[in-house]
């Protein structure tokens, strides 16, 4: 009987649990014996001009043994000279956010880091802070003026070639500008790197979703070929799309560590954290819909503006996602969707959880909302009216996107009858009418969303079949919490029939696989897993051979018993070869198998949320009381791992709706930069998860799964947000931006009293 | 200063600088590197341990503050034959860790709450965590493990 | 984070801790559960040279029953407020506020007196004592004093005690009224307050409205007048200076002052 789709408790646990994982800073290998620390220098101001460092008190300190600035860049690549816009390892004449890295403090023991990083010297001169957005796109102040523009991408998504207004047949448009805020991923692990100089190959340990592509920054970074890197990917603390590749500071440990010929280890600390990994988010949309008054929406606009931060690393490629999936699960008639890409003195904002995807969700999930209120229709009769129907798929959407497979309706039906919808739009009314002090609301997000992080680079696999009968399997992914030690194990034992405690799951060692590309995306289970598939479909394929041979029959004679994990020739069932023997047989090549598995297409899996919260009108507080999913990413393998994916994502995306928000000051000083001030959501303020399964399959690749990671923050987002607005919509509230605070709901039903 | 801490069970005696906290004290001296640090603030509960039978934030101690007490790590919890204790039995049949990172912390925190409280509601549980932050797991089944291992106990 | 370096001392009774503070005067800070100074000074935004732990000062660790007040030692952790039958009794709105104070591990470590000597308008805990009328007794090298809770609070981060005085007992009449309340607005559970309100019978008390946890004095007067609660609740913020953070506006919370307050007596008075 196959193992797939049963609950298999993680293999993982037992080690995370009694010794606890090894983390970067965990590590006690031979390699780092002596390490000295790494403490980084960073820019308190948002945009200054370097004017000088004077690291002579520093170096004058009991335990440093080095302090490394721009000046010592002379042995590595410099930036390119053709591109006026580069991030450099450290500063060199320019600051341009608050925590960019200027100068590196290497010390011999851990404490001695922050007292003798406190004694550089950095004179700055202060240039304007560009922090607004509007700010940033006029571009009074550039924050390279060699490139003449902050904007560094921009698509206006044809607005040019509209040559008739497609609202103009509208009977109700409705605009409105919303903010899609920034936020801090905060994965409960910091970045963290290690890395030693031996033998002219640099060894580097990196807290990171991609040991292939750290190896790759750091080989570029450090001027080394690849070959002279091997990348370690420890346990993982999490990553949430701000671990992708290795940053700045791993590249620049690495650099030390060959510079000095010392091994280092550095980790950040959490207030380094919040201002030097990247940030989410941080959109801005402007979002237009019309339609008629029977509920069928014709017409949708979004134009935003992405802030990218103060280099731009992945703000193009956030924008170009948002913009490709703005339209969702709705089938409209005229769409059009653009943006701009603009630096500004803040951190970096990069890939987080949903990376683009639950940007265009919120935008047109709210906009939906403000059309139903505007119409006076239930927004769940909206949804349905608009969806695309199953007919269509595959489904090319005006952003060029081709969705495989969905079930609008159906996922929307079904999480509105497990949440009781109709009960709950009762008590909502019953508590209307008494004029209650907490309302009740009700939200919804209906949401389709791309998952498969660029399949054409695939993922790669290798399986290895052992003279004892184990098998070690490889993978180019990179878990940091998802549970591949177990899925994979699920896969491999599902067509080998090798115990599971007989087979183990290795990531993240670049010597030991050379290629892979890692964990982003939701790609994991449908590459990553499939080339695991596949390797084991390719072994079966071997040994097939191999006790043909050993048994003298043909091939075809042969059949495989799953459960004993024996091969036989068909009506000879006393002689069978155990995986033990066959690996013996394969000789010294050994019996294993190599894959590549590549897709050339991306898969949408789709859901629907209810979100019910309570809002106390008269203070603003708003609680979170149900939540109510459908997520349909395709057959499940293991459906505990794919709930705690749920799970987790729910919750990213209620702290988005309710609490979480990176702020600067208007000189882009950050005011979040501790978990004093950044509201990071805790079990309080959460409830227990109510959970709906759908399984619609993908044609796309041979599991039929679609990625399941970031669904729960897409949905769960504008799930939320709507519910908090619809729980004070008969106040006359229509929109409240997130995070909904209790002084914005409060401030909204001000304004809408004020209004009326 | 030197100072003598018993963490799980073992006497250990070093003469650390005063300032040194004792979540460092277990991590670079005691070589028990379970017990993690995730913030600067006494926030995220990642380094909690049971100091004298009560949860404490061991980033939020200093070693000379704990001299002379006995100190439990999530390294010192399973039993003598490394059966799991009811906590971490509940965490891994309950899915209650993915990342791994606040586990060791939020399992400490978990049995101290139960020692309290051997009973709690599902409400009573999750205030019982306020301490204690998780990113990956949207506290659902941290939850329900610990409601699970307090079934247990009855 | 780490502190900078600091010397570490220990008193083993409150003695040892006024001879030590006077030993090192100004250079010194009193530790005792250490959670709200060793967060500062890993932030290095505290740098103090010397640190008297007074943790282990076991002799002022109590709650009693004095008759017609109840005496708690300074050094009593809020965990064992929450959990004191003696408060439970004869306190409750005590023991309540205790166990709101940050989270178990905190309350694990945490004082009362620490908590007052640190003064800070947005804790739960000096709200409390001032709504309670306390008396804060003070020990330093000239003998003990008595400071009314009214007097104790001067400004953020601020006491009235002297430098080499160390806060022993605090003193709780036992309140005439039954009633109390406790409400603490937060976004999240573990947060300071954003504005609280203490309320044992008609006495008002404020968190985070000021630079100092206040009484709300309108509110008491109107209430003594014969005004009725609701109406009088809407005096909450009268004389307020309510500070501006990343959690709320002024205005923000004047108006939850004033909820808050007229919930307090509702819950007070029921």
């Amino acid at each position: 009987m196959s193992i797939m789709g049963t609950r298999v408790v993680r293999v993982e646990d037992p080690r995370l649990l009694t010794a606890g994982g090894t983390y970067t800073d965990d590590l006690r290998v031979p390699e780092l014996a002596g390490a000295a620390y790494v403490t980084f220098v960073r820019s308190p101001f948002a945009h200054a001009r370097i004017t000088g460092i004077d690291t002579s008190a520093a170096l004058g300190t009991e335990g440093v043994v080095a302090v490394l600035t721009a000046q010592d860049l002379d042995d590595v690549p410099p930036p390119p000279a053709d591109q006026p816009i580069a991030e450099p390892m450290l500063a060199r004449d320019t600051v341009r956010y608050v925590g960019e890295p200027v100068a590196l403090v290497v010390t011999d023991g851990r404490y001695q880091g922050e007292d003798a990083a406190e004694l550089v010297n950095v004179d700055y001169e202060p240039l304007p802070a560009v922090i607004d957005l509007d700010d940033a796109l006029r571009g009074d102040t550039l924050l390279f003026p060699d490139a003449g523009s902050n904007v560094v991408a921009a698509d206006d998504g044809g607005a040019a070639d509209q040559a008739e207004d497609p609202f103009a047949g509208c009977e109700v448009v409705v605009e409105r500008t919303i903010v899609n805020q920034r936020v801090a991923p905060v994965p409960l692990e910091t970045r963290a790197a290690a890395a030693a100089w031996a033998d002219d190959r640099l060894t580097a340990w990196v807290s990171t979703q991609n040991a292939h592509w750290s190896r790759d920054a750091i080989a570029g970074g450090v001027g080394l070929d690849p070959s002279a890197v091997r990348v370690i990917t420890p346990d993982v603390g999490g990553g949430f799309g701000a671990k992708i590749g290795a940053d700045r500071e791993a590249v620049a440990v690495a650099w030390a560590a060959r510079r000095t010929g010392r091994p280092m280890r550095w980790v950040e600390t959490r207030s380094e954290n919040l201002v030097a990994m990247t940030h989410g988010r941080g959109q801005r949309h402007t979002i237009k819909i019309g339609g008629t008054r029977d509920g069928r929406i014709t017409a949708y606009h979004l134009d935003l503006v992405q802030d990218a931060g103060a280099y731009p690393r992945q703000g193009v490629l956030l924008a170009t996602l948002t913009k490709a999936m703005a339209t969702g699960v709705y089938d409209i008639a005229h769409t059009r969707a653009g943006y701009q890409v603009v630096l500004t003195n803040t951190t970096p904002v990069g890939a987080y959880r949903g990376a683009g995807r639950p940007e265009a969700t919120a935008a047109i999930e709210r906009a939906v909302d403000l059309f139903a209120a505007e119409i006076g229709m239930d927004p769940a009769e909206v949804r349905r009216r608009n969806f695309v129907t199953p007919d269509r798929f595959p489904y090319t959407t005006p952003g060029g996107m081709e969705y495989d497979t969905g079930e609008y309706a159906a996922a929307l039906d079904r999480v509105l009858a497990a949440a009781g919808y109709s009960e709950l739009r009762a008590d909502q009314e019953r508590r209307r009418a008494a004029g209650e002090p907490v309302q009740l609301g009700i939200g919804l997000s209906t949401y389709v969303e791309i998952t498969g992080g660029v399949p054409e680079l695939g993922e790669t696999a290798r399986l290895e079949v052992h003279d004892d009968g184990s098998v070690t399997a490889w993978t180019g992914s990179s878990p940091h919490g998802q549970g591949h030690a177990t899925a994979w194990a699920m896969l491999v034992h599902d067509e080998l029939g090798v115990p599971m405690d007989k087979i183990s799951v290795k990531h993240g060692d670049t010597d030991a696989l050379a290629m892979g590309i890692g964990t982003f995306g939701s790609r994991s289970l449908q590459l990553g897993g499939t080339a695991v598939h596949q390797a084991a479909l390719d072994v079966k394929e071997r040994a097939r051979e191999l006790a043909a041979n050993e048994l003298e029959a043909d091939k075809n004679d042969l059949e495989f018993d799953q459960a004993g994990g024996l091969w036989r020739v068909r009506g000879t069932p006393d002689i069978g070869l155990d995986w033990g023997r066959l690996a013996r047989l394969a000789g010294p090549d050994g019996l294993t198998a190599d894959v590549h598995f590549t897709s050339n297409k991306a898969t949408f899996p789709f859901g629907a949320h209810v979100a019910v919260v309570e809002a106390d009108v008269e203070t603003g507080k708003v609680r979170l009381v149900r939540h109510v999913t459908v997520d349909d990413a395709g057959p499940i393998l293991n459906p505990i791992l794919a709930e705690g994916q749920r799970e987790g994502g729910i919750a990213q995306g209620a702290a988005q709706a309710l609490l979480e928000e990176v702020l600067y000051d208007r000189e882009g000083n950050p005011i979040t930069s501790t978990l004093v001030d950044y509201p990071f959501i805790t079990a309080t303020e959460l409830p227990s998860f109510e959970l709906v399964d759908m399984a619609t399959p993908t044609p796309v690749n041979p599991l039929g799964v679609k990625g399941i990671g970031e669904a729960g923050t897409i949905g769960a987002t504008p799930a939320v947000q709507n519910a908090v607005v619809d729980a004070v919509s008969h106040l006359g509230v229509r929109h409240i931006d997130m995070p909904t605070t209790p002084e914005r709901v409060w401030t909204a039903i001000n304004e809408a009293r004020a209004g009326q | 200063m030197k100072v003598t801490i018993t963490v799980n069970g073992e006497p250990i005696q070093e003469d650390v600088e005063d300032r040194t906290l004792l979540v460092h004290f277990l991590r670079d001296i005691a070589n028990l590197t379970a017990t993690n640090i995730g913030c600067d603030t006494t926030s995220c509960g990642a380094c909690t341990v049971l100091m004298d039978g009560e949860s404490v934030k061991s980033c939020t101690v200093l070693a000379a503050q704990a001299d002379g007490a006995e100190v439990t790590t999530v390294e010192g919890l399973a039993g003598q034959g490394g059966e799991l204790h009811p906590m971490q039995r509940a965490f891994q049949a309950e899915h209650g860790l993915q990342c791994g990172f606040c586990t060791p912390g939020m399992v400490m925190a978990a049995v101290s709450l139960l020692k309290e409280n051997p009973h709690p509601t599902e409400d009573e549980v999750r205030t019982g965590l306020e301490g204690n932050l998780c990113r990956c797991t949207g506290y659902h089944n941290i939850v329900r493990a610990v409601l699970a291992a307090a079934e247990e106990n009855s | 984070m780490i502190p900078a370096s600091f010397t570490y001392r220990r008193a083993e009774s409150a003695d040892q801790a006024v001879a030590l503070v006077g030993e090192y005067g100004d250079e010194a800070k009193l530790l005792a559960g250490g959670h709200s100074l060793l967060p500062l000074m890993k932030l290095r935004l505290a740098v103090p040279e010397v640190l008297v732990d007074i943790g282990r000062v076991r002799e002022l660790s109590y709650v009693r029953d004095a008759g017609d007040h109840i005496a708690i030692g300074a050094l009593t952790r809020h965990h064992d407020l929450e959990h004191s039958e003696l408060l439970a009794a004869e306190l409750p709105l005590l023991a309540h506020a205790a166990g709101q104070v940050g989270d178990p591990q905190v309350r694990h470590r945490g004082t009362i007196g620490g908590s007052l000597a640190h003064s800070d308008p947005a804790s739960d805990l000096p709200a409390v004592v001032l709504a309670l009328d306390a008396t804060l007794v003070a020990r330093g090298p000239s003998g003990t004093r008595e400071i009314p809770a009214g007097e104790f609070f001067q400004g953020l981060f601020e006491t009235a005690l002297d430098p080499d005085e160390l806060l022993t007992e605090i003193r709780v009449p036992k309140p005439a009224t039954s009633g109390w309340s406790f409400q603490k607005f937060t976004k999240r559970a573990i947060d300071w307050a954003i504005v609280g309100v203490a309320a044992q019978g008609d006495a008002v008390a404020l968190i985070n409205m000021g630079g100092t946890p206040l009484r709300a004095t309108a509110v008491e007067q109107a209430l003594a007048g014969g005004t009725p609660a609701a109406q009088a609740a809407e005096l909450a913020a009268e004389g307020t200076e309510p500070p501006t953070d990343l959690n709320a506006s002024p205005d923000f919370r004047r108006h939850l002052a004033r909820v808050l307050v007229r919930r307090a007596l509702e819950e007070a008075r029921s």
